[in-house]
């Protein structure tokens, strides 16, 4: 509330300042396929599939205050779900799959992966915090060990070929039709799958925020606030903890869907424990429970190690495996380092900087209202 | 039979430097409330020192100096981060751990490379007859010293002054307080003291039977943590009880995959998890934990 507008006039203009923001945001996110090569394409998808997961994460942990080191599995299951559903039913060796359109798969697979967090949901409702944290651990570590023995459906240690995407005929892949030109530039997979993974970051934020600042977003912050309040008020605090867990895992599937045909090559060891702590880096470096934050967070962690790598031989670094401080190495010390710093010295990340910075000092900040705190008491 | 009690007995070796790394959960979680992610990478770096220093040091000095890097790097991680964080929700708490273990993970993991480093215990491979059963030394070692450091601990916890300060400090920190107790100085304490345990479950997980210091040793303190949650959160003999099932499970399905071949290959690192996935659904606070009451 600005001293100088009256408040509605500087709400106003806030907003359409914001969608101006947006707007312009979202034209220049319709460009790169027409002009970068395809590093910066398929970093972009990673960053994009890592949104998708991101967002859905936040919902849990930050919205909700439910920590779960688990996420990878959904995003595996997303991931595998999509491979074997629309996968060409078995010639012999490779692994087996049911040959559906493509995208009945896609959106089999986001069912699975929310069945599979829906069937989590007598632990999810009922532990709190951290021990959810804790018991979603287990779920990392059964997935890898599933991929890697599931040999007829996972293709085992070695993984599995991803079936590219296509639509009444269009294949989103390098042919079909073959030498696609768009205002002159060829359109391969990358530049076709683009288009997909924006749609889908897009749509994945936009429900997401209408999700949190409606009825069930008050009802998940309550719950985080204090589940006895939140019973009180009448919040099936059980049901919408389980609600919130599956639909933060039908997130993850949709990030393993595009993950996996921005990879076009799935691995087991690609959705182990490091995965869901990269999760869990995004959403707090940019703020937990920000969907903004969230797709920030994504961005950074995604497409930190990626860009340090293309650029190793330009940058002071030392080439990897020889002891010295490589492009791995230094990412990882980055990150680490950003996560350190972010929750000492801004607690809600990028995006409650940004909040306390436009912000006029004399408004109190949200987070210095007090938590209701609960009373525990041993038997 | 004797293969069965050959298997029993390596677990509960196993398990007892599982109880080793539970209890040091157990101990920073009372005093900070504080899931510690950070645990596995100070385990690794008094394994890191031990195998590094054993060579010029000799075994019995390369062991202190492990203990001593592990219990200043549990203090420092302490002083300069977690207190500076106080009062934060407990996931905000364990992320930040998370963070300051991927900064030691890092680091070490460089500077141990592709190196396998070795522990230069004394006992090396020696294997010994117990009741027909062939059961390393180096284990049964461990054992032995995990029942003595527990007893100790215990005795100190119930009997001494700093222990009645710590158990205070870990029911009501404002009155113990008021008490005159320096809470700072507990919570130091207590890390230090996980930090000096995990050194000392660092010196066996690096033994014979296992292949020796490599950079993955961190994830075994991970596999501490069933231990920890089947126990309950902040009990001690929880913490104990936990270690010596997992300890048994794991070496169980390790030693019987043949016959459990249909459940897939590498079973012995996934059956904690699973175990504690099922303590967990029946209950949701593990064995001997307390369990939480709401009051309004």
């Amino acid at each position: 509330m600005s001293d100088r507008l009256p408040p509605r006039a500087s709400a106003q203009r806030r907003r359409l300042l914001r969608t101006a923001l947006w707007t312009v945001l979202l034209v220049v996110a319709l460009l790169p396929p027409l002009y970068l090569e395809g590093f910066w394409l398929q970093t972009g998808l990673f960053a994009m599939a890592a949104i998708i997961g991101a967002v859905g994460l936040t919902l849990l942990v930050g919205v909700a205050g439910q920590l779960s080191l688990g996420h990878a599995f959904f995003v595996a299951i997303g991931a595998y779900g999509y491979a074997y559903l629309a996968g060409e039913p078995s010639t012999g060796d490779g692994p087996a799959g049911l040959g559906l359109p493509p995208v009945v798969a896609a959106v089999g697979a986001v069912l699975a992966a929310g069945v599979a967090g829906a069937l989590f949901s007598p632990i999810s409702g009922r532990l709190r915090g951290i021990y959810l944290g804790l018991a979603s651990l287990g779920l990392v570590f059964l997935g890898v060990h599933i991929m890697n023995n599931a040999t007829p459906i996972t293709g085992g240690y070695n993984g599995r070929d991803v079936q590219p995407l296509s639509l009444f005929g269009f294949s989103f892949s390098d042919t079909d039709p073959e030498g696609l030109l768009v205002l002159g530039v060829p359109f391969g997979m990358l530049e076709r799958l683009w288009y997909v993974g924006l749609l889908l970051a897009v749509l994945s934020c936009w429900y997401a925020r209408n999700l949190v600042k409606g009825r069930p977003g008050r009802a998940l912050a309550t719950i985080r606030d204090s589940e006895v309040a939140a019973a009180v008020m009448g919040v099936g605090v059980v049901r919408y903890k389980a609600a919130a867990f599956t639909v933060s895992s039908m997130y993850a599937g949709l990030g393993g869907v595009l993950m996996a045909l921005a990879f076009g090559r799935i691995v087991p060891d690609a959705f182990g424990l490091a995965l869901s702590i990269d999760f869990l880096v995004m959403i707090v470096l940019g703020g937990a429970g920000s969907v903004g934050g969230a797709v920030a967070g994504a961005v950074f962690v995604t497409t930190l190690p990626l860009i340090l790598d293309r650029y190793s031989n330009v940058l002071p670094l030392a080439e990897a495996g020889t002891g010295g401080f490589g492009a791995p190495e230094v990412s990882r010390l980055l990150y680490g380092a950003a996560v350190v710093a972010v929750l000492l010295f801004t607690r809600d990340g990028l995006a409650g900087l940004l909040r306390t910075l436009s912000r006029p000092p004399a408004a109190p900040a949200a987070t210095n209202e007090p938590r209701i705190t609960e009373v525990k008491e041993a038997v | 039979m004797s293969r069965f009690i050959v298997h029993l007995i390596n677990g509960l070796s196993l398990g007892c430097i599982y109880a080793l790394i539970a209890i040091g959960f157990v101990i920073v979680f009372k005093a900070t409330r504080v899931l510690n992610f950070a645990y596995g990478s100070v385990l690794l770096l008094g394994a890191y020192v031990v195998g590094r220093t054993h060579e010029s040091l000799g075994f019995g000095l390369a062991v202190l100096a492990g203990i001593a890097a592990a219990t200043v790097a549990a203090m420092l991680i302490e002083f300069l981060i977690i207190r500076r964080a106080r009062g934060a929700d407990l996931g905000i708490l364990a992320i930040l751990t998370l963070g300051v273990d991927i900064l030691m993970l890092t680091e070490l993991t460089r500077r141990i490379g592709v190196d396998v480093l070795t522990t230069g215990a004394p006992w090396g491979t020696t294997v010994v007859d117990l009741a027909g059963a062939k059961v390393p030394l180096s284990r049964l070692i461990a054992a032995g010293v995990a029942i003595v450091l527990v007893a100790a601990f215990t005795a100190v916890f119930k009997y001494s002054d700093a222990g009645v300060a710590m158990r205070a400090a870990a029911a009501d920190r404002e009155t113990a307080s008021l008490m005159g107790i320096r809470l700072g100085r507990v919570t130091l304490a207590a890390w230090a003291f996980a930090g000096a345990l995990a050194a000392v479950a660092a010196v066996f997980l690096g033994s014979f039977p296992s292949p020796g210091i490599d950079a993955s040793l961190g994830l075994v303190a991970l596999a501490a943590i069933p231990a920890w949650v089947l126990g309950g959160f902040d009990s001690i003999p929880g913490a104990v009880v936990g270690g010596l099932i997992i300890g048994v499970v794991s070496a169980l399905t390790t030693g019987y995959q043949d016959e459990l071949a249909f459940l897939g290959r590498g079973l012995g690192e996934v059956a904690p998890y699973v175990v504690m996935l099922l303590v967990l659904l029946i209950r949701p606070s593990g064995l001997f934990g307390t369990r939480e009451i709401h009051r309004v």
